[in-house]
C-alpha cells in the first residue's frame, strides 16, 4: 500500500495549476484534501505521474455568500439547509477535517453526498477557464465530469434550499450510501408548489427525478407515493452486500423519508 | 517497616498501560528499530486462488535501483521444511508457494529493498508464470465421537429438531497488522514480531527453519495494537522473513498492510454444522448429534485443526444432557488458511446449539427461557459427557438474573400486545485456559498412546527485587491489550505489601531470557487462570523468602533493607539461603489431563458461564436490526480487576455483535476475495454497535489460587446466537444466516 513514485508540484496560483494540468494532461491529478485520492494511489489503482497540490494555491479557500472555494474543508461548510443535513453523512469527522468541498465535487463519486446536494439545489461549478457549469450537467457518469484535462474546479455555488430533506441508508456509520435522497421543496397552503428531488448511489451520477409532486398535498401519503415512483425510475445494479431489488426498494424508503422531513 | 497489607486483587486499579497509549507513546512493532540497516520487504502474492506456478523471473525486479535481493519458492524449498501441524495433510505447507498457489494472496516471492516503496515497485516487476486451475476441496480429516447412548436417546424422543447452521469466516481486524524484523546471523535467527503465542508455534517455526529452539530467538514489542487471536499466525512470516534475511545476509523488516492482512493473515474457519436434538415432551434435552464440516483454507496450518476441537469438552454446552455425538471433518479449500479468532470454535458451536434450543422451544410450546432453565447444569463440580470439568457456577441463578435485568416478562407482554420485537437468549459455558492436550483428539487413542501424553497449560513469571528494593516483574503472557501489566502489579503488590504503582511490569517477551513455556501467550483467556497464577506463585516464593529473612533478623525490616541484605551481604542471610532476591515460578492449572482412551477431555482448565438476553426490533422497510437492549450476566469466578473486566466484556461483545450483524469474509466461486478492504469487509465502528448491560456473579474456581476464570471471549461466543435468536423471534423466520445485515434480513422477509 505505497504509491508508485510521482512528481509533486505546489502551484501558488490557479493559473500555474492550470498550466501544470495543461502540460501533463491525463498524467496529472489535483491533490486537494486527498481523502479519496491518496487511498486510491496507495492501492495503486491510480498512478498519476504528477500531483498538483492546490492546498496552498491562493484564492481557492474563500467563501462569499453561496460561493464556496474549492479547498474549503468540508467541516467548515455550514449554513446551507440541505448541506447541513447531508454533511454528517460525508465520511467521518476526521475525513471531513481534511476533505474539501471542491474535491468531493470534482471526484464525482456517484455515492457521495455533496454532489447529490449540489445537483438537488441546482448549484453551479465555476472552473479555472471561467466556465459556469450547472451541476445537473457537470456530473457525467462515475468519476467523470465536464472538467477538461487542463481545467480545475475553482468554486461551487450552493443556492439556498427551500425546505430541505436528506435521507441516506448505509451499512455502517460513515459508509458510502446504498441509496440516498436529497430534496428541496416548497409547500404552500399544504400543497407542494415546487420540488427538486435527487437520488444518489443508485444511478451512475446524482440524478434528479420527476416525481410529479407539484400540486400534491404535503402529506406522508404523498411522500410514500413519491417514494414508490422514485423506485420505479431507478435501475441500480446489485452489489456484494445488496441485491438490485433491495436497492430499488430502498430508494423508495429514502425518498419518502427525505420528503417526510419537509412536511 | 512493612506497609499494612492491602487486598489489591479485585480492585478497579486503572490500567498502567493506558497513559502511554492515550498519549501516542505506545511502542508497537513498527516503532522498533532493533537492528540497523534492515532491508524492507514486499511480498509478491498469487492473484489466483489455485494455479500452477511456472518460472519466476526476477531479473527486472533485481535491476531496480535500491533492490537488495529476492527470495523465491525455490529458495524456501531449499532452506526450510514444511510447517508441522496437528494432523497429517497431503499438502505440505511452506512459507511461500512453490509449484502450486492454493489461495489468492498466497506469498510467491519476497523482494527486499532500501524502502517499502522501492520493494513494492520491484515486486510488480517479478514475472510469475501462472496456469490457473479449478477450485479444489479435499477432506483431510474425519473423526467421529459418541458419548452416552445417543441412538437410544433419539429413539425414545418425543420431538427431534434438525437444522443446518453456517457460520461464515470472519476475522479479528486488529488496528495493528503483522510486523516482523528478522536478523539471521551465527546460524540462527533473532526475530522481533508482534506474536501473541501460543508458543507451541515457536516450535513449529523452529522446525520449519530447521533450528533447535534456542537458535530461534523471538522478541515481542512492549505494546500491541490488538490481536484477538489473529497474531498467532505471524509465525509464518517470521519464518519467511528469516529465510529472506538468511539468503540476503541482511536484516529484513516487513510490516503487513491492511490489504495483505485481510487477504492473507488468517481468518476464522468457515463452519457448517448439521445439528439434531432429541427432546422429551417435558423439554428434557435427551441427545445431541452434530455433523461439522470445517473449512480451514488452503493448508492445515498449526494450531489447526484446533478450532474444531477447542470446545470438545463443552459439546453439551451448559446443559445436563449425557448423550452427545459429533462427526468432525476438516476440508481444504482455496481460501486463506484459518487461524485463531476470538471465541475460537465457541461462536460456531453455540450458534448451532442455542438456535436449536430456541427452535425446540417453539416446537414444544415451552418458553425458551424456561426450556433452558429445565436443562441447565445444576450440580457442581460437573463432568460433561465429553469430559469437560465445570468446577463451579450457578447457571440457573445467572439466567434468572439476566431475565430479571432485561425485564423478560414485561418484554414478552409487549410482544404479546403486538409490538414487533424479538427476544433472544443464549446460555453458554465459556471455556478458558485451554488444555494443551485437546488438539491430540484429532489423533485416535492408539496414535495418542504412541506419543507423549499432552495436557496442562504451563505459564512462567520472573520477579526480581533490585538492590534498592525496586520490584520488577517479567511476564511471558504477551498481552495484546488485556492489561496484564496492571493485574500482575496488583497481585505482586498484594503479596509483597506495596502499592501496585511500585511494581514495574514488563510484558516484553524474549525467548532467550523470559520464563516461558510451550503454552505461554495471550490466547484462550488464560491470563486470569494461569498467567496470574504464575505471577502469584513467583510472588509467593519471594514473600516467603522475605518473611524468612525478617524472622531471621528478628525485626520487621523494610523491603529495601531485605533487598540490601540479599544483594550486599549474603553472609547475613539465614544459613544456606540463596543470595539475591529473585524468583522464577511456573504454574499450570492443576485439573487437566490428556484425552482418555474414550476420547474424553476437559479441553479447558476453567469454565465460566454467561446468560445473555437480546431484545431487538427490525425495521421492516430497510431490514435493519435495532438492538433495544442487550443484557449479559457473567460468572467468571473471582474478578481480579472489574474495570479491566468491563473492557474485556465489551470487547468480546463487540466482536460477537460484529459477527452477528456486520462481518463476513466473502470469496467468489473462483476463489477471489471480495472483502479485501474495509470498504467491503464491514468491520463496525463504535457508533454502529449496541451497548451491552453487564452484570456479574462470582463463583470462584476452587482449583485455581486466585479463583478467577477467563472472560474475554464469552460474548463473542454468545452474542451471535443471542442476536440471531432475537431476530428470528422478531420475524418468525428460521431461514436467517449471519451476518444479519439489513439487505439480508430484508431478503429473508421477502424470500
Amino acid at each position: 500500500m505505497k504509491p508508485p513514485a510521482f512528481r509533486y508540484e505546489r502551484p501558488e496560483t490557479v493559473d500555474e495549476a492550470a498550466l501544470l494540468l495543461a502540460e501533463h494532461g491525463d498524467e496529472a491529478k489535483i491533490l486537494a484534501g486527498g481523502q479519496s485520492l491518496v487511498p486510491i494511489m496507495n492501492f495503486r489503482l491510480l498512478r498519476p505521474a504528477v500531483l498538483v497540490d492546490i492546498n496552498h494555491t491562493v484564492g481557492l479557500d474563500g467563501r462569499s455568500g453561496q460561493a464556496i472555494g474549492a479547498t474549503v474543508r468540508q467541516r467548515d461548510f455550514r449554513g446551507n439547509g440541505l448541506v447541513d443535513r447531508a454533511m454528517p453523512y460525508v465520511g467521518h469527522f476526521v475525513t471531513r477535517n481534511r476533505g474539501t468541498v471542491g474535491g468531493s465535487i470534482a471526484h464525482a463519486d456517484a455515492s457521495a453526498e455533496l454532489p447529490l446536494s449540489l445537483v438537488t439545489l441546482g448549484g453551479t461549478v465555476t472552473t479555472s477557464k471561467g466556465r459556469h457549469l450547472a451541476a445537473e450537467e457537470f456530473f457525467v457518469t462515475h468519476y467523470t465530469t465536464l472538467l477538461q484535462t487542463d481545467e480545475l474546479l475553482v468554486e461551487t455555488t450552493w443556492p439556498a434550499a427551500s425546505r430541505a430533506g436528506f435521507s441516506e441508508f448505509a451499512l455502517r456509520h460513515g459508509d458510502f450510501a446504498l441509496s440516498m435522497c436529497a430534496c428541496s421543496v416548497k409547500i404552500e397552503s399544504g400543497v407542494f408548489v415546487a420540488a427538486r428531488v435527487g437520488v444518489g448511489a443508485v444511478c451512475d451520477r446524482p440524478t434528479l427525478l420527476d416525481l410529479q409532486l407539484e400540486g400534491a398535498p404535503g402529506t406522508v401519503e404523498t411522500a410514500r407515493e413519491a417514494g414508490a415512483r422514485a423506485a420505479s425510475l431507478v435501475d441500480p445494479p446489485g452489489n456484494l452486500h445488496a441485491s438490485a431489488s433491495y436497492l430499488k426498494h430502498l430508494t423508495s424508503v429514502v425518498v419518502s423519508r427525505a420528503l417526510e422531513q419537509t412536511l | 517497616m512493612t506497609q499494612a497489607r492491602r487486598a489489591w486483587v479485585g480492585e478497579s486499579v486503572p490500567r498502567f498501560e493506558d497513559e502511554a497509549l492515550l498519549r501516542g507513546r505506545g511502542r508497537f512493532m513498527d516503532d522498533l528499530a532493533p537492528v540497523p540497516n534492515a532491508g524492507h520487504a514486499a511480498i509478491v502474492r498469487s492473484p489466483f486462488a489455485h494455479a500452477t506456478i511456472g518460472t519466476v523471473d526476477a531479473s527486472a525486479a533485481l535491476a531496480v535501483p535500491g533492490v537488495r535481493g529476492i527470495l523465491t519458492g525455490e529458495d524456501v524449498l531449499a532452506l526450510s521444511r514444511p510447517f508441522p501441524a496437528g494432523i497429517e495433510s497431503s499438502v505440505p505447507y511452506y512459507a511461500v508457494a512453490n509449484d502450486v498457489a492454493r489461495y489468492a494472496g498466497e506469498p510467491v516471492a519476497v523482494v527486499v529493498a532500501d524502502s517499502r516503496y522501492i520493494a513494492e515497485d520491484a515486486a510488480e516487476l517479478v514475472a510469475v508464470e501462472y496456469d490457473p486451475l479449478g477450485p479444489e476441496e479435499v477432506t483431510v480429516h474425519e473423526r467421529s465421537f459418541s458419548y452416552g447412548a445417543v441412538d437410544a436417546a433419539f429413539e425414545t424422543a418425543d420431538a427431534v429438531v434438525r437444522w443446518r447452521y453456517a457460520f461464515p469466516r470472519w476475522t479479528g481486524a486488529p488496528v495493528e497488522c503483522f510486523g516482523v524484523v528478522a536478523d539471521w546471523r551465527d546460524d540462527g535467527l533473532t526475530a522481533w514480531a508482534n506474536f501473541q503465542g501460543p508458543f507451541t508455534l515457536h516450535s513449529v517455526a523452529a522446525a520449519a527453519l530447521g533450528l533447535r529452539g534456542t537458535k530461534l530467538r523471538l522478541i515481542t514489542p512492549p505494546d500491541s495494537g490488538g490481536s484477538f487471536g489473529i497474531k498467532a499466525s505471524v509465525y509464518v512470516y517470521v519464518v519467511l522473513m528469516g529465510l529472506a534475511s538468511r539468503k540476503l545476509g541482511i536484516p529484513v523488516r516487513w510490516t503487513e498492510d491492511r490489504l495483505e492482512h485481510l487477504t492473507a493473515s488468517a481468518h476464522s474457519t468457515g463452519r457448517v454444522t448439521d445439528v439434531e436434538a432429541a427432546f422429551a415432551s417435558d423439554g428434557e434435552l435427551l441427545g445431541l448429534r452434530y455433523d461439522v464440516t470445517e473449512d480451514v483454507g488452503a493448508y492445515v496450518r498449526a494450531p489447526e485443526p484446533a478450532t474444531l476441537y477447542r470446545m470438545h469438552g463443552s459439546l453439551a454446552g451448559a446443559y445436563r444432557v449425557r448423550n452427545v455425538a459429533v462427526r468432525a471433518r476438516v476440508v481444504l479449500t482455496n481460501r486463506c488458511p484459518s487461524g485463531l479468532n476470538r471465541g475460537f470454535g465457541g461462536p460456531q458451536l453455540y450458534l448451532a446449539l442455542e438456535r436449536t434450543i430456541d427452535r425446540a422451544a417453539r416446537q414444544l410450546a415451552i418458553d425458551p427461557a424456561e426450556l433452558r432453565r429445565r436443562n441447565l447444569v445444576q450440580e457442581f463440580p460437573w463432568r460433561s459427557p465429553s469430559g469437560g470439568l465445570y468446577e463451579s457456577g450457578d447457571y440457573v441463578a445467572c439466567l434468572a438474573a439476566a431475565l430479571d435485568l432485561v425485564g423478560y416478562d414485561e418484554r414478552r407482554r409487549e410482544q404479546a400486545a403486538g409490538r414487533t420485537i424479538g427476544i433472544g437468549i443464549a446460555c453458554v459455558v465459556e471455556p478458558s485456559v485451554s488444555n494443551m492436550g485437546y488438539i491430540s483428539l484429532a489423533l485416535g487413542p492408539d496414535e495418542r498412546a504412541a506419543g507423549l501424553p499432552k495436557s496442562g497449560n504451563v505459564e512462567g513469571c520472573t520477579i526480581t527485587i533490585s538492590p534498592l528494593g525496586g520490584i520488577a516483574v517479567a511476564l511471558s503472557t504477551t498481552p495484546q491489550g488485556q492489561g496484564h501489566r496492571t493485574v500482575a502489579a496488583q497481585i505482586v503488590a498484594e503479596r509483597l505489601g506495596v502499592a501496585p504503582d511500585e511494581v514495574e511490569v514488563s510484558s516484553v517477551l524474549d525467548t532467550s531470557t523470559s520464563a516461558w513455556s510451550v503454552a505461554s501467550g495471550a490466547y484462550s483467556s488464560r491470563f486470569s487462570g494461569v498467567g496470574a497464577g504464575a505471577v502469584a506463585a513467583a510472588a509467593d516464593k519471594l514473600a516467603t523468602k522475605i518473611d524468612t529473612i525478617r524472622k531471621h533478623v528478628g525485626e520487621d525490616i523494610s523491603l529495601r533493607r531485605v533487598a540490601g541484605m540479599c544483594h550486599w551481604s549474603p553472609e547475613s542471610l539465614p544459613p544456606g539461603m540463596e543470595p539475591g532476591l529473585s524468583a522464577l515460578a511456573f504454574f499450570a492449572a492443576p485439573n487437566l489431563e490428556p484425552p482418555d482412551p474414550d476420547d474424553r477431555v476437559s479441553s479447558s482448565g476453567s469454565h465460566g458461564f454467561i446468560a445473555d438476553v437480546a431484545v431487538v426490533e427490525v425495521d421492516h422497510e430497510t431490514g435493519s436490526v435495532r438492538v433495544l437492549d442487550y443484557v449479559t450476566v457473567h460468572d467468571a469466578g473471582r474478578l481480579l480487576n472489574p474495570l479491566i473486566v468491563e473492557g474485556q466484556v465489551r470487547g468480546g461483545f463487540a466482536h460477537g455483535a460484529a459477527a452477528a450483524l456486520f462481518e463476513r469474509i466473502v470469496y467468489d466461486e473462483d476463489g477471489a476475495l471480495l472483502t479485501g478492504t474495509f470498504i467491503d469487509y464491514l468491520c463496525p465502528t463504535a457508533p454502529d454497535l449496541p451497548e451491552p448491560r453487564i452484570a456479574h456473579r462470582e463463583s470462584p474456581q476452587p482449583s485455581l489460587p486466585l479463583g478467577a476464570k477467563g472472560l474475554g471471549e464469552g460474548n463473542t461466543m454468545s452474542a451471535p446466537a443471542a442476536l440471531l435468536n432475537a431476530v428470528a423471534d422478531a420475524l418468525g423466520i428460521d431461514e436467517l444466516e449471519l451476518p444479519l445485515t439489513p439487505p439480508r434480513v430484508w431478503g429473508a422477509l421477502h424470500a
